[in-house]
């Protein structure tokens, strides 16, 4: 046997049985619920085949579309938002010898709390003065008061705050993972051929950070377009408002499906949002392939 | 010996498996609540001792999760017998073939029509009664005796009409120095009972209807529906008496003694009993123009239609038993909640009685509305309101726009 | 640190961060500590902090048997995931193959269906399985993860060519030298899936909610939620419960955090 085959053959073997697993616990289910997007279910009796007029519906749903703008929204403000604050928090803790471990635990915090608890917290710090501690600031620096999540415009950055907050320390640990994998040598080689310290940082630091960042762009960006939990209970009545300002994509399926029993058209809001997440994924994984 | 030991230990456990498979066994499906998980343990003990072939399993689901839990149930044909629905998810329910009417042999559609409040006919769709409630809710209004004390009013004097409440909400709403509130007259809270107290109560009191008799047109967008919504929007935009998510909600407002008043209902007794230091008073809802309406609703027993033979009989029988008169008296007593059946909701000892008394007094001209959608209905007066307050639409416009997406919902009902 | 003035400040910031990051968590365990009385003064610190929360939820609820549940379910799964997540990493890594990118993408494409819509299906699966309240119905469906092996594999990737050929010269088999050569090499990385695929276990809601129907078997989210009724907004009890769900995530934290960032030296990510 060449030593090709015999490589494919224990790759198949390794895989065989997780092949499997994922085959009847993740596929075959996904793609039952999916196929229901062609039809009309109500969870009792058959399923009625009606071909794309839960698609149809969608297109013709101005909430629909909103909801599809919200999910950007939370994507485009939150990516940047959370991977830059998380590399910036990572450098510089790297950097530190002393009370690193406390320091790290920290930010990490966050990320193992619960969001049903977290979630009425933040709620209780977004509220008009003087109960709540953003507004109280406000005020105390003599801005004026903001609605925070009873305004159609502040809300959903608001709750997403919130989110940036609680994936922080993952991203953090992630990062510094990927920055303790850089070798000591190629810091030491570049200082001796005199580079600075932003030299350094844009010609070492950030192309060996590649694949780390890779990593965290396509699973922040799944986290972000798969936003439920903070939003279910940050929003009054779990409704995803005011004015449908916050709701994203999986609520509006959440709904759909338990509030409506409506299968048939949260499976094609499902289609929708797994096709976004396929082509964003490997679009991501694609252009930030290693050169090497 | 050994072997002969064995061989009737063989025996005695066949004998409890051919026992235990004649019995019939149904499920009973209900919300997590103890006091009500309790009072059915209770219930489920006396009918099976009545019973001896039927075992009822009781099998409780944390309330945020419980249509969930049940709509994840259902397609592998699994879930409950006899399930408790809120009444307004009845419509839903039928429309998915998930229950079936309760049979005529145990239940008489006339005597259920005349001994039960006359507002629970909503559970009868062509003829048929399809659910039962062993309770019914109203609502009233809730005032905190120390706030009232402290701006100086009677505190046995609650609001007895829209007027009186608007004044005395002035007089017990505090700001601090730079004008932010920090006790409000009455705590609002859409996401609570403000909605029903706006469709079901204020726009009646005003003068209009909210829905034609037969539930299937929107009668609100009227002068009458407009000026009910614009005097709740007013409360918030012109009087300044109050702020929606004031303490993140009406509930925790009033728990905490910063809102004078609100409007809730009888299922609230139980938390605000347990608020340590909060001395409240209860109320029958104050009228507007000598005219006075209420909201009555309440939680059903249905039969699932995957109950067939002994077991639906053994579900009818269930489903008799927790509506009978003496098992609405325990459900009273345990969980606060008034009886479905007439003749004892107004019997005197429950008329009189300080805490149920506003809210049977409100009962006997309450209405439940029928609903097609009750959570999407919901939605839509929540959004009504949110135009006026947050994007300034004019309470005309918005009540139009409400109406016009109501109906809609409405029409969906075939 | 006196010679940088630049890491001074940057300490500084970092630390503030580190408070503000941590402030709606001492809001929250500072709420548990107190009365129902005084839960809504404005005041931050209770005025007489006291353990009566935590008593009222641990004495009045099978809460240790929710824990005992919470952690088998989590434990089983976590190592379970340790295990097969990196097996797969570590083949779609280091073996070339034909559909290598597709088993790749497909298992990707598992994060990317809410659960929300597999809870049907999988309910339908235990069902005839005959799973369905049971402790291995809950564990199911979390034996292994997409997210997992995407991590695994960007390890892996780290893990260089020479050091495996090695280990095929020495006469070691394809087990052996995933299991002996290459797993040791991303120890850092396993440290943190194991964090990850115990947190997701532990906080997971919807699923465990579903499949279980006795008391006897809810998990922690489950049972705190199960505290919680129709109308009930006992804002300090449910600030209580979430401290006390978190405290076991927290020691597995702080027990493996130390082997993230320690002896990576040797491997690191590649994209």
């Amino acid at each position: 046997m060449s030593v090709a085959r015999r490589q494919a053959v224990w790759a198949w073997i390794f895989l065989a049985l997780p092949l499997a697993y994922f085959g009847l616990v993740r596929f075959w289910p996904a793609a039952d619920a999916m196929s229901l997007s062609l039809s009309h279910w109500n969870l009792v009796g058959k399923r009625q085949f009606i071909g794309l007029a839960n698609y149809q519906r969608m297109i013709e749903d101005p909430v629909f579309w909103q909801v599809l703008g919200n999910t950007f929204e939370y994507l485009l403000l939150g990516l940047p938002v959370s991977l830059g604050l998380a590399f910036l928090v990572a450098y510089h803790l790297d950097r530190i010898r002393h009370v690193h471990a406390l320091l790290r635990a920290l930010y990490f915090l966050p990320h193992l709390t619960t969001a049903t608890a977290m979630a009425w917290v933040w709620r209780w710090f977004y509220q008009p003065a003087p109960v709540g501690m953003f507004n109280a600031w406000l005020q105390a620096l003599g801005l004026p008061q903001q609605a925070f999540l009873r305004s159609t415009s502040e809300a959903l950055p608001a709750i997403l705050v919130a989110s940036v907050w609680a994936a922080l320390g993952f991203q953090i640990v992630i990062f510094l993972a990927g920055l303790k994998a850089i070798p000591r040598s190629s810091y030491e080689a570049a200082e001796i051929d005199g580079a600075g310290g932003w030299q350094i940082l844009r010609e070492i630091t950030l192309p060996l950070l590649l694949p780390s960042f890779v990593f965290l762009l396509v699973t922040t960006s799944i986290g972000l377009l798969r936003i439920f939990d903070l939003v279910y209970n940050m929003t009054a009545s779990g409704d995803g408002g005011p004015l449908n300002a916050t709701k994203p994509l999986v609520l509006a399926i959440y709904q759909s499906a338990f509030a409506r029993m409506d299968m048939g058209y949260a499976s094609a809001q499902t289609v929708v949002l797994f096709v976004i997440l396929l082509c964003l994924s490997l679009l991501q994984l694609r252009l930030l392939r290693p050169k090497w | 010996m050994r072997r002969l030991l064995k061989g009737f230990a063989a025996a005695a456990f066949a004998l409890l498996i051919s026992a235990h498979a004649r019995a019939v066994e149904i499920e009973y499906w209900q919300y997590t609540f103890k006091q009500r998980v309790d009072t059915i343990d209770t219930l489920i003990q006396q009918f099976q001792a009545a019973n001896p072939g039927i075992t009822v399993k009781q099998v409780t689901v944390p309330y945020d999760n419980y249509r969930t839990r049940i709509a994840a149930a259902i397609p592998a044909g699994e879930g409950p017998d006899v399930v408790q629905l809120f009444y307004g998810w009845l419509g839903d329910y039928i429309d998915a073939n998930l229950l079936q009417p309760l049979p005529a042999s145990t239940f008489d559609t006339a005597a259920i029509d005349r001994e039960f409040f006359p507002f629970v006919q909503g559970m009868k769709v062509g003829g048929q009664y399809y659910a039962l409630p062993t309770a019914v809710r109203s609502l009233a209004l809730f005032w905190n005796r120390k706030l009232f004390k402290e701006a100086g009013l009677d505190p046995e004097h609650p609001p007895a009409t829209l007027e009186e409440l608007v004044d005395i909400a002035r007089k017990t709403t505090k700001r601090d120095s730079a004008g932010n509130l920090t006790q409000v007259g009455i705590a609002l809270d859409t996401a609570g009972q403000d909605v029903q107290w706006i469709r079901q109560i204020l726009i009646p009191e005003f003068g209009g209807v909210p829905y034609s008799p037969d539930y299937r047109k929107v009668a609100y967008n009227t002068p009458a529906g407009v000026a009910a919504v614009r005097w709740y929007t007013d409360l918030i935009t012109k009087d300044k008496l109050s702020t929606l998510g004031f303490l993140t909600d009406g509930v925790t407002a009033f728990r905490s003694g910063k809102a004078a008043m609100t409007i809730d209902g009888s299922f609230r007794l139980g938390a605000f009993d347990a608020q340590k230091g909060l001395d409240y008073g209860v109320a029958e809802l104050p009228a507007h123009d000598g005219r006075r309406s209420n909201f009555a609703s309440y939680w059903a027993n249905g039969i699932t239609s995957k109950a067939k033979g002994e077991k639906l009989e053994a579900a009818a029988k269930f489903l008799a038993f927790i509506t009978t008169p003496a098992a609405m008296q325990l459900w009273m007593e345990k969980v606060g909640e008034l009886p479905a059946r007439v003749a004892l909701a107004q019997s005197d000892a429950v008329k009189n009685n300080k805490t149920y008394g506003p809210f049977v007094r409100g009962l006997s001209y309450a209405v439940a509305t029928e609903f097609v959608d009750e959570t999407q209905q919901r939605q839509v007066m929540m959004d009504m309101l949110d135009r006026i307050l947050i994007k300034n639409d004019s309470a005309e416009a918005a009540v139009a726009s409400a109406a016009g997406e109501e109906q809609k919902i409405l029409d969906k009902r075939k | 640190m006196v010679r940088h003035p630049g890491r001074i400040l940057a300490f500084t910031v970092l630390l503030l961060g580190g408070i503000v990051m941590i402030m709606p968590i001492l809001f929250m365990l500072l709420t548990s500590l107190k009365d129902n009385s005084e839960i809504y003064e404005l005041h931050l610190l209770p005025a007489a902090p006291s353990l009566d929360n935590y008593v009222q939820i641990l004495g009045h609820s099978p809460f240790v048997r929710w824990f005992s549940v919470s952690f088998g379910v989590a434990s089983l799964s976590t190592l379970s995931v340790l295990f097969f997540d990196s097996l797969v990493g570590f083949t779609l890594a280091k073996y070339r193959f034909r559909g290598r990118g597709l088993v790749f993408v497909l298992i990707m494409s598992t994060l990317m269906i809410p659960t929300e819509m597999l809870v049907i299906p999988w309910y339908v699966m235990a069902k005839s399985m005959g799973w369905l309240d049971t402790l291995w119905g809950i564990a199911f469906p979390g034996m292994m993860s997409g997210f997992g092996v995407f991590l695994m594999r960007q390890f892996f990737l780290g893990v260089p060519d020479e050091l495996i050929d090695a280990a095929r010269i020495d006469g070691l088999n394809e087990f052996q030298i995933f299991w002996q050569v290459a797993l040791p090499l991303v120890a850092p990385a396993l440290s943190a899936l194991a964090i990850f695929a115990f947190l997701g276990n532990w906080t997971a809601f919807l699923w465990p909610l579903i499949v279980t129907t006795s008391p006897d078997l809810y998990t922690v989210p489950v049972g705190l939620a199960s505290l919680s009724g129709e109308f009930q907004t006992d804002w300090e009890m449910i600030m209580t419960g979430s401290a006390i769900a978190t405290i076991p995530t927290l020691v597995v934290f702080i027990l493996l955090q130390r082997h993230i960032v320690s002896g990576i030296m040797l491997t690191g990510l590649k994209g």
